[in-house]
């Protein structure tokens, strides 16, 4: 038994996913660390993955959006009208209706039309925005912003609502921009680094 | 004066003044690039480069021997414009999300778990990028500090991730991590929970002594051979997710167009190739008259240990091995040397890195070719974005004995 169990141990270990390596034992080191409570977990839990799941209860709109922007954004970022000042250089490439379809080689990049998921954006405001005074914004001042953002760039209309259920719904217009297509690990290519 | 620019100076006054920079006259004349010279108590340095969002910290790779980098030495990126004050004592770390048991460690019983002492390098993605080439700043060091001084080694202490990911209890589903730093950004970054389970530091210990500030005090991931911003500073939650959490640097900052994928982006590397560096003698210093002289520099790859290491001084022509210095160590620097006569004449010098892994490291023309480019493409201005960037690096040196930096020349 212990001489088959020898020979099957490689075999189940390549066979079970890597999470399995961790799982369901009990603790070693019981008396270090606390058991955190879901009431706990969520007064820090701001992580956003691509499909929204997190994302907080709230709703704004591109108008709305404009006015935060004036008042917390543009002092870094620009007034937004024209191409002579910050916020189309920057944030903005393509226009209203018409997103961005070129390549993305240099100064393009800068805007969330780079972005591959609709959520990235708002999870980057949220945690980073403004630089001065980072996770000052409410939900629905971070829904407005990234409403005034994507309708700028071409992505929604003026008058879609962003909430959490809209929110991760928008299509970017580069999500077929990278390669792998998804991320995978171990990485495809060989040698991984070029 | 346009009021956008009236604002902006604004601004920059009530940054610097938050930030605790003692700004000058200079700060808004060169926009958004500015000297600190005090910043939380610490001297005014070279090699250093504060901006409104950014602070950087370049190795000054002439001047520091054998392999190890003094922690204040070490080279930083700082998404931010100030560092966070962390009450040690209140500081947690969190393990949740696809676990059976989450839970939160303070960092005097992250010391009590066991622990790892390993010596890694750490670098950033974008090191070595062509945009800074030839671009001298006389704050920034000299042009291997400035070029390549975004890598350094260190030997780092700490908890096993594994550790902490066993104890909390991973789900079938899991299958990624997300981490995130206590810094104002709360700087973010995805890690695949294979790495996580093999050989990542949840670290309190650089060279013998606590984190210091710059590097993540009280506690940061190490993440051995990888892109830099995966080791999280200042790291306050691992969120234990099925799926790549797309932080935003994840897909703009780490991710790179090029026209052999046809005009779409790289993107998760994840893992350095083989790379080299010729530190003494190197652009900016200078060469004290023919005869002997040691060439020595740094080789490392995110593959694990470097098993060869060459230096040619005929412009690539003919190469010959160098001595690697003990200890040559998996994702770590390793120090090389190669006795030289320099004979009064012009010369080409450069090193070579060969990896476990076989790969070696490659000439610009061969990392051109592989991303679809030509040599041309790098005299534009400005020259294409890259990271990753691990091209042979010659140093031409002229016959008065100055010594200049000629990769794209």
């Amino acid at each position: 038994m212990s001489c088959s169990l020898k020979f099957l141990l490689p075999a189940m270990i390549l066979a079970v996913p890597m999470a399995a390596l961790a799982q369901s034992q009990p603790r070693i080191y019981p008396n270090l660390g606390t058991p955190l409570s879901p009431a706990e977990i969520q007064s820090f839990d701001r992580m956003i993955g691509p499909e929204g799941k997190e994302l907080p209860p709230g709703r704004g709109t591109a108008k709305e959006g404009e006015a935060i922007f004036a008042k917390r954004c543009e002092i870094c970022h620009g007034k937004g009208k024209n191409e002579e000042n910050g916020l189309l250089r920057s944030l903005v490439i393509g226009s209203p209706g018409k997103p961005y379809r070129g390549a993305f080689y240099g100064e393009e990049r800068n805007g969330p039309s780079y972005y591959p998921y609709a959520t990235i954006a708002w999870d980057y405001i949220n945690r980073a925005m403004p630089v001065t005074d980072p996770g000052s914004l409410t939900p629905n001042e971070v829904y407005a912003l990234v409403a005034f953002l994507y309708y700028r760039n071409g992505i929604i209309q003026e008058n879609d609502v962003m909430d959490e259920k809209t929110l991760p719904k928008v299509e970017m217009p580069n999500r077929n921009g990278f390669v792998p297509a998804v991320p995978v690990y171990p990485p495809e290519k060989k040698p991984s680094w070029y | 004066m346009d009021a956008n620019r009236s604002s902006r100076r604004r601004f920059l006054k009530q940054t610097a003044a938050l930030a605790g920079v003692a700004t000058g006259a200079g700060l808004a004349v060169r926009g958004q690039s500015a000297q600190a010279q005090h910043l939380h108590g610490e001297l005014p340095r070279r090699g250093a480069r504060y901006t409104i969002d950014h602070m950087t910290h370049y190795t000054p790779l002439q001047d520091y021997a054998g392999i190890i980098t003094p922690a204040p030495l070490h080279f930083m990126q700082q998404h931010s414009s100030e560092f966070p004050e962390i009450d040690v004592q209140q500081h947690r770390v969190t393990i949740h999300g696809l676990v059976d048991r989450p839970l939160s460690f303070t960092v005097e019983e992250l010391k009590r778990l066991p622990s790892v002492s390993r010596i890694h390098f750490l670098e950033c993605h974008g090191n070595s990028s062509p945009a800074i080439h030839g671009a001298g700043d006389p704050n920034l060091g000299l042009p291997v500090q400035f070029i390549h001084g975004m890598t350094s080694c260190s030997e780092w202490t700490g908890v096993p991730l594994s550790v902490l990911l066993k104890e909390a209890g991973l789900q079938k589903e899991a299958s990624w991590l997300v981490s995130e730093g206590g810094d104002a950004g709360k700087f973010s970054h995805t890690l695949p929970l294979a790495k996580a389970m093999e050989d990542v530091i949840v670290a309190y210990g650089q060279n013998g002594e606590p984190l210091r500030v710059e590097q993540g005090y009280p506690i940061r991931l190490v993440v051995p051979g990888w892109e830099a911003p995966f080791s999280v500073k200042y790291l306050r939650h691992v969120k234990v997710v099925d799926q790549p959490y797309m932080a935003w640097n994840e897909s703009m900052n780490h991710s790179v167009t090029r026209p052999d994928l046809r005009d779409k982006a790289r993107w998760y590397h994840f893992q350095f190739g083989p790379k080299s560096v010729i530190t003494r003698p190197s652009a900016g210093l200078e060469m004290f008259g023919r005869g002997y002289v040691q060439i020595t520099g740094l080789a490392w790859s995110g593959a694990g240990v470097v098993s060869k290491v060459e230096v040619s001084t005929d412009g690539g022509r003919s190469w010959k091995e160098a001595k690697r210095h003990a200890p040559v160590l998996p994702r770590a620097h390793t120090r090389f040397t190669f006795d030289w006569a320099w004979d009064g004449q012009e010369a080409v010098i450069q090193s070579r890195c060969t990896d476990e892994a076989g790969e070696v490291q490659p000439s610009l023309a061969e990392l051109s070719k592989n991303w679809g480019m030509h040599l041309e493409d790098w005299k534009k201005t400005p020259r294409p974005r890259a990271i990753h960037f691990n091209a042979i690096q010659p140093w031409k040196i002229a016959r008065d004995g100055s010594i200049s930096d000629v990769l794209f020349a």
